[in-house]
């Protein structure tokens, strides 16, 4: 097992280091500089702004100074926001993100795998039937069409809940943006672990746990569970990279302070360093979550680890 | 004599037996039995969902190509009269217009072509890609598949959505810029699926003939491997296809896809969402298609999965 660990890592941190490298090439590939702007600036300013963030120095000085700084956790100076570091636009913003993200992440896989479970076991029931077309529905609706949606129902016709603002991260205000960020990979997490259930359910060892004359929930719990998890868990890699690639889109909608919001006005207002942090970021957890995933799979089928 | 029948009659005479045989081969073919494609076909056509959607999304793509002309408005010009207006008959706007005067019923489409576009295309790109890729690399094994598939690994890693969003930030916006990063993405779940079935393919019999008549390894992979699982190919193509509309849309919503006046769904669904506390219409339309699009993809791919997937035989 710690052999099987070892070797996932020895994976990961290469894949890390391959996209800050690319990512910090194509980064200095850009046609202009941040700072051409509508004004332009006298050379000898652009001169000292460029002294400033080391861009006067040679491509691989730069690119070993970036990974340096970076070992030590420091992202470099925003290239917009001027007086702010990245570090202080995520201290400020990723807690945010990181709440609202974790708690749809869960709600995801807990209600994905329930209903799933629940509809294999009424398999062919009116209540299936019910639950899967909804899951259907939901796996056709994106989180850039279920947020307005959600906002016109509940906020604008109904009044029921607040249609954006953070506050503090009062539960309020997390529904509506943790619900679009959830449904799409809630209804493929369902549609997945009811197939996965119903062909554990059709196998020799549940026969022969029911003829052994065990309770009905055990057979459930302690023997068809686990094996049925298996497909859900190496869906959750990529469900963990949709909810946090949605959470930009639901960010901005609900207009929450996240690191969503950084991103897209870093794209827009061409802050490098900002955007090239946030990937940076975002790919390294992105990494990092997909070999727990690996290692999670391990856990629960033993084949793998012996491969 | 043979020699002697004038040219014209020789032409008809081999034509009619050119007829005449492919009749006897066409019948002998309906007695033997259906071929792949043609037992693929007909369960497909069993699955009704499967054929609605098809028959919809038929009607939305010849729309999606005609309807723009079947309006007299142009996707891009105002019309000072009717600033967000309601769906009006009279008008001819049909689907209403936007906050600029601008009819929603052509620009609807318009988005649609867009979307279609970069759907099709781009799995198209990735069924290019991930086909050769994963027969190469299946049917090469040994070291050269290992290499191939730890680039594969690390590739799939990556958060590409925000890679995409950093490209944007650097090289502006472009509908090519787009395609590019979809072609990158779109592939590598091809690859690694084509991979696994070339494996199984590489030891059957007809392979190893191939082989020990001296085939090159090109003209395998390209003539005896690639036929063989375009089944599977089909079926994830079809699958892909709504994934690479999600991935337009959701740029263009963001306002990092398509640029004005040119629009697509994401991009009018950005803008319906936010005048639908006055104007639903401008939500409601653009929201319709893409769900419906959607939908109907999701429920072809699936029929297509059931027709020609042999692990469900």
């Amino acid at each position: 097992m710690l052999k099987f660990i070892i070797k996932r890592f020895a994976i990961a941190v290469p894949t890390l280091l391959v996209l800050i490298t690319i990512s910090f090439f194509l980064m200095q590939a850009a046609p202009g500089s941040p700072f051409t702007g509508e004004r332009n600036l006298p050379p000898e300013i652009l001169k000292n702004i460029e002294a400033k963030y080391n861009l006067d120095k040679p491509l691989y000085q730069q690119y070993f100074l970036y990974l340096g700084n970076l070992a030590k956790g420091d992202l470099g100076p925003s290239f917009k926001y001027r007086d702010y570091t990245v570090n202080d636009l995520l201290e400020q913003s990723f807690p945010v993100s990181l709440k609202i993200g974790s708690v749809a992440f869960l709600f995801t896989v807990i209600i994905g795998v329930t209903i799933g479970t629940v509809a294999a076991l009424k398999q062919n029931t009116v209540l299936d039937y019910i639950i899967m077309a909804l899951a259907m529905t939901g796996v056709v609706l994106p989180s850039f069409v279920i947020a307005p949606l959600l906002v016109l129902i509940f906020a604008i016709t109904l009044h029921w809940l607040p249609a954006g603002g953070w506050n503090g991260g009062e539960w309020q205000y997390m529904v509506l943006p943790v619900t679009a960020m959830a449904i799409m990979y809630m209804a493929s997490i369902a549609r997945i672990q009811r197939s996965s259930m119903i062909e554990v359910l059709n196998s020799n060892y549940i026969r022969t746990a029911r003829a052994k004359g065990l309770p009905w929930h055990v057979i459930i719990t302690r023997h068809a569970l686990r094996p049925s998890l298996l497909p859900v868990v190496s869906y959750l890699g990529p469900a963990f990279v949709g909810i946090i690639t949605g959470s930009v889109v639901v960010e901005t909608v609900f207009g929450l302070p996240g690191i969503g919001q950084h991103f897209v006005n870093g794209a827009l207002n061409r802050d490098y360093s900002l955007v090239l942090g946030l990937t940076i970021i975002i790919g390294a957890l992105t990494i990092l979550f997909t070999a727990i995933v690996d290692i999670l799979y391990a856990v629960i089928d033993p084949k793998i680890r012996y491969q | 004599m043979a020699h002697l029948t004038p040219e014209a009659d020789k032409k008809a005479a081999v034509s009619n037996f050119a007829d005449a045989l492919e009749n006897q081969l066409d019948n002998s073919l309906e007695i033997e039995g259906r071929s792949l494609w043609a037992d693929a076909r007909m369960r497909f056509f069993r699955n009704k969902a499967a054929v609605t959607s098809l028959i919809i999304l038929a009607i939305i793509g010849v729309l999606v190509v005609v309807g723009p002309w079947l309006s007299p408005h142009e996707f891009d010009a105002i019309d000072w009269s009717y600033m967000a207006a309601p769906p009006d008959m009279e008008s001819s706007h049909w689907f209403g217009t936007d906050a600029l005067g601008r009819d929603l019923f052509v620009r609807t489409l318009m988005g649609g072509r867009i979307s279609f576009m970069v759907g099709i295309l781009g799995a198209l790109v990735a069924v290019l890609i991930g086909t050769l890729f994963g027969a190469t690399a299946g049917y090469a094994g040994g070291r050269t598949d290992a290499i191939m598939m730890r680039i594969l690994e690390i590739l799939q890693s990556f958060p590409f959505m925000f890679l995409v969003i950093l490209l944007v930030t650097m090289f502006g916006r472009s509908i090519m810029l787009i395609f590019l990063a979809i072609g990158a993405v779109s592939w590598l779940d091809m690859a690694r699926i084509v991979r696994g079935q070339t494996i199984s393919l590489k030891g059957r019999e007809f392979i190893e003939a191939a082989r020990v008549c001296g085939t090159r390894p090109s003209a395998i992979i390209l003539r005896h491997i690639v036929p063989n699982v375009l089944g599977i190919v089909v079926v994830y193509a079809s699958l892909l296809v709504p994934g690479m509309i999600l991935f337009e849309s959701f740029l263009s919503f963001l306002g990092l896809g398509v640029q004005e006046p040119m629009t697509s769904w994401g991009a009018l669904v950005n803008e319906g969402s936010q005048s639908m506390e006055v104007a639903v219409w401008q939500l409601a339309f653009p929201v319709a298609f893409l769900v419906i699009t959607l939908f109907c993809f999701n429920y072809v791919g699936d029929g297509l999965r059931d027709a020609l997937d042999p692990k469900d035989r």
